[in-house]
């Protein structure tokens, strides 16, 4: 008998649970961890994907688990939205746990067992929550992997920042999920029944329907890293390893957004435009803050965490996209809308797993995070720096790579909206595609940045002269996600192809046979718009060839090596090129409102001047200190009743039970 | 794909390859003329490329291979981009590889190759000139495509061959919001290319340089390319910009022979009163500091938003 395709996702969940149930057996058996569990580990992984990715086109797939609470059991169903993002998540966990294979050392934190089994457990749970099809499954695997990656983030949590960044990340989690649960009681409408297929079934009024779907949005945005609900990501991926960091950004963010797609276009049966409107406005606004923010920042992972937040404020604009066609029901929009969208989601998991986890062999060559202190590493370590450029340049939206496709997508969908009815949303959406590419070329800015100043260039510091380059179970693991970054970019038409079945359960239509063939993308038709990458690449690279040949024949290849430049100036140190600040100037002054800035300028009689500036994120103390501060008053108020003597307590006792006796009579 | 659609992709191909230095040695010509000095010979590129392909490549001792590698992808890069603008014909059979998007997406691979390798060496005037370029970049790039999207609203499609065939068949009428985008992407131009007022061709003074400032450490055959490459650039650019403000004359459909032949002499005519346009505008204007540099773009980016807002408004 074949065994269905729930059981087969079951079966490496149960899988991963015990490979983490092996490493608690070895808590401190460094070799065992590394060598045989997380390798195991990855090819679970890749088992998941394979089978996740013939379950994408195959009927959806149902079974109940008899766990939990009586006459609660577990349901679980896989479908192709689930099955899409299971696919990101087995892939990206088989790179992820090769490359954590040769990464985990002995260190002062937690023990390599332990992590061994957080990680597992991370990855289980979120495997459940795709294939979770009760609001309590849901949220018991939504909780479990929210607590999982709390404690991965903590590794190091000898060191107190470490410890704050993960409170941090605790508490937005728990805001977050607040929102989920009062959304999913919105869903059931009345009902009390609180499978997915019930909350289907529920009729709601517009009013239930919107109130449903903003406690999503918030929801799900605050595991997104939506603004205002960013705070978290900055803080705590810099504090996770680099793996942690990398199946975060890479895979617990699209879970978010798989909730999200799943609430917004599964569970509520209408959609309304003006939706679309508040998440594209929102997931513009995303990508523009986390890109300028990217780069001020000077901290590698920092920068990072910020570009994260900008990919997914492009994902969310494409999902709002989505809502605006389909709301309008012009469902071949909407699918190439929502194409764009998963397409994105599935590019950054790519491209932004691979730069974390280059980070992360840069911390283990340079144990140094900080900008200012690196630089021409690609001498050092070339395996690491021709890899990270397949990254950089992919993330930076540049053709023939992958993060090109799916803008170009997002904004073919874009110049499609002046067909909708509404005047207002047509005027509103030049705009939107306008901030879009604002935020695209500064994205370009930002990766120039990152690369130029870790890896090119003079070595910032003299120490970096003995940085290795990675291991083989690291390069191995940095190459398969380069190798899907490029082949991501180079054959679109395969991967929307691919795509379809979700469209066709989400918009009820797919992208169809315009879309092109394997060789060109034309989602409207040739006429309309075209776009080959893989004869773009082969030009690109024939020219180059070509060019090469023939220079070096009728010319010659002569090299002479010699100093550089120096303007008539020899005393030039590497602490003259431009550092990380000094990249970031132009954009903290272009944009100087989006931040709060602090500046401490010496004055021209001072013996020892110190220049100090500070940028940073306003958010901080338009939302966070306010209400921490409103928190603190209120505790404050509170505390007044506390007395610390037993009479006043049973006091309070016998005026409470008076009041309930009256009130409850 | 028929014969003559192969062969026109060819010669127009070739003729940018040829006509790209020229129009350099023109420009440069008309602007010694305006500023009253004597012109230098209009073929002088050309003998520049040549010499420069002779030398020994100087390189500094710390390049890495990215260093080496980037003029050739650059002229890569920009060799495809003239493949793509219809500049005689628009049965263009390798314009379906890629559209406008496509294409500024091309310019900005360029773009971000030549500020990488301008890091690669690690002096402080190579990095000076990335970020600056890159700063002029990203505000240009959206100004850049808010103009070839109004241009695609207008024709709808995103294809420049298709723009250009809708564009052409129109009547002698103005469309105001082609206007707006007109002077957009002049100013857009001007910024992309380095030319005054945002950078200055001929600078010798490093603190002021922008891509002149990134190129410092090159030499010979791969100072050669990145010239020629920049001249594509200029050229590609103005080609750009005839085929959506002034697309008379490019030959139109498939088998005709005669109008490509007499579109290479009228795009000649085109590029010389281009040309000489660009070399007024440089002369009569003056280099600004590099943080006006948003004002500029800025204003061209409002400009050209507002291009658009007026083709969604009034239709036209």
């Amino acid at each position: 008998m074949q065994p269905d395709a729930i059981s087969l996702v079951l079966a490496a969940v149960v899988a991963w649970l015990a490979i983490g149930a092996l490493g608690i057996a070895g808590l401190r058996k460094l070799r065992f961890v590394s060598r045989v569990l997380f390798p195991a580990g990855a090819g679970v992984g890749i088992a998941l994907a394979v089978v996740a990715f013939l379950a994408i086109g195959a009927p959806a797939n149902a079974v109940v688990l008899p766990f939990g609470l009586p006459d609660l059991p577990f349901h679980l169903r896989i479908d192709a939205l689930s099955a899409f993002f299971l696919v990101l998540l087995g892939a990206m966990s088989a790179a992820i746990s090769l490359f954590s294979a040769g990464y985990f050392r002995s260190s002062e934190g937690t023990p390599p067992g332990l992590i061994c089994f957080q990680y597992h457990v991370f990855l289980a749970a979120m495997a459940l929550v795709l294939v979770a099809d009760d609001a309590y499954a849901f949220m018991v695997a939504w909780e479990a992997m929210a607590l999982a990656s709390y404690f991965l983030v903590t590794t190091e949590h000898r060191i107190p920042e470490i410890r704050r960044a993960g409170f941090l990340y605790l508490l937005i989690a728990h805001v977050g999920a607040i929102g989920i649960l009062l959304c999913f009681g919105v869903l059931q409408g009345g009902s009390g029944d609180y499978t997915f297929a019930g909350m289907r079934a529920a009729a709601l009024s517009p009013a239930w329907a919107s109130v449903g779907f903003f406690l999503a949005l918030f929801g799900f945005g605050a595991k997104a890293g939506i603004l205002p609900l960013h705070v978290w990501l900055p803080e705590a991926h810099p504090a996770a390893p680099s793996p942690v960091s990398a199946l975060m950004s890479g895979v617990m963010l699209k879970t978010a957004i798989y909730g999200l797609l799943r609430v917004a276009f599964d569970l509520l049966q209408l959609q309304l435009w003006w939706w679309g409107v508040v998440a594209l406005a929102f997931g513009l606004v995303t990508a523009l803050f986390g890109v300028i923010f990217a780069a001020a920042q000077t901290d590698m992972k920092r920068l990072l965490a910020y570009s994260s937040i900008e990919n997914i404020g492009i994902i969310v604009s494409g999902i709002g996209l989505a809502i605006l066609f389909k709301a309008y029901d012009k469902p071949t929009l909407a699918a190439i809308a929502l194409t764009a969208a998963l397409y994105h989601a599935l590019n950054h998991a790519f491209f932004k797993s691979l730069l974390f986890l280059a980070t992360g062999a840069v911390l283990h060559a340079t144990h140094e995070r900080s900008l200012g202190k690196l630089g021409g590493l690609i001498h050092r370590m070339p395996w690491v720096a021709w890899l990270a450029l397949v990254g950089t340049l992919a993330i930076a939206g540049l053709p023939p790579l992958n993060g090109f496709v799916s803008e170009w997508l997002l904004l073919q969908a874009f110049l499609f909206t002046p067909t909708l009815p509404q005047s207002f949303v047509n005027m509103l959406v030049p705009i939107a595609a306008a901030a879009l590419v604002l935020a695209a070329a500064l994205a370009a800015y930002v990766m120039v940045k990152f690369y130029g100043v870790i890896f090119l260039g003079r070595p910032r510091e003299a120490n970096l002269a003995y940085a290795k380059d990675a291991g083989k179970h690291e390069r191995l693991a940095l190459s398969l996600l380069a190798a899907g970054c490029v082949l991501l970019g180079i054959f679109p038409g395969v991967v929307i192809h691919a795509l379809d079945p979700v469209n066709v359960l989400l918009v009820g239509s797919p992208v169809g046979e315009a879309a092109g063939n394997w060789l060109m993308l034309a989602p409207f038709g040739e006429d309309r718009s075209s776009y080959s990458p893989l004869i773009v690449l082969v030009v690109i690279v024939a020219v180059v060839l070509v060019t090469m040949q023939v220079v070096h024949r009728y010319y010659h290849g002569r090299v002479r090596r010699a100093d550089p430049w120096d303007c008539g100036y020899p005393l030039q140190t590497p602490r003259m090129q431009d550092t990380a600040e000094g990249f970031g100037q132009p954009v903290r002054q272009v944009f100087e409102p989006f931040f709060r800035i602090e500046r401490e300028l010496p004055t021209p009689f001072d013996a020892t001047p110190r220049y100090r500036v500070d940028a940073s994120d306003p958010w901080w103390h338009w939302i966070y200190v306010p209400v921490a501060r409103a928190a603190e008053l209120a505790a404050r108020f509170v505390g007044l009743i506390q007395q610390g003597r037993i009479s006043v307590y049973l006091t309070y006792s016998f005026v409470t039970l008076l009041a309930l006796l009256f009130l409850v009579r | 794909m028929t014969a003559t659609a192969l062969l026109s992709q060819a010669v127009q191909l070739a003729l940018a390859l040829a006509l790209a230095p020229l129009l350099v040695g023109w420009v440069n010509q008309c602007r010694a003329w305006l500023s009253n000095r004597s012109a230098p010979p209009l073929l002088l590129p050309y003998r520049t490329i040549r010499k420069l392909f002779m030398k020994d490549a100087v390189v500094a001792s710390n390049a890495s291979p990215l260093f080496r590698l980037t003029p050739y992808v650059v002229f890569g890069a920009m060799c495809c981009a003239a493949a793509i603008v219809p500049s005689l014909a628009t049965d263009l059979p390798f314009a379906l590889a890629a559209d406008t998007i496509a294409l500024v997406g091309l310019f900005a691979l360029a773009r971000v190759f030549i500020a990488l390798a301008a890091m690669d060496i690690g002096t402080a005037f190579g990095s000076l000139g990335a970020r600056r370029e890159m700063f002029v970049g990203f505000l240009a790039e959206p100004a850049l495509l808010m103009v070839l999207f109004t241009a695609s609203l207008i024709s709808g499609s995103t294809s420049l061959p298709s723009i250009v065939d809708t564009l052409a068949h129109r009547e002698l009428a103005i469309y105001p919001s082609l206007a707006f985008a007109g002077v957009a992407f002049t100013m857009v131009s001007l910024a992309e290319n380095a030319r005054i007022p945002v950078d200055n061709p001929a600078t010798h003074l490093e603190l002021t340089m922008i891509h002149e400032a990134m190129v410092l450490e090159y030499s010979a055959r791969h100072l050669a390319l990145i010239e020629w490459a920049s001249a594509l650039k200029l050229f590609n650019y103005s080609c750009i910009g005839l085929a959506l403000f002034f697309p008379f004359g490019i030959a139109q459909g498939s088998e005709n022979w005669a109008a490509i032949a007499l579109a290479v002499p009228v795009l000649v005519g085109k590029l010389a009163l281009g040309g000489f346009l660009l070399a007024l505008i440089e002369t009569v204007s003056a280099k600004m500091r590099i943080f006006r540099a948003p004002e500029f773009l800025g204003t061209a980016f409002l400009l050209a938003v507002l291009a658009m807002l007026v083709h969604l408004l009034l239709g036209s």
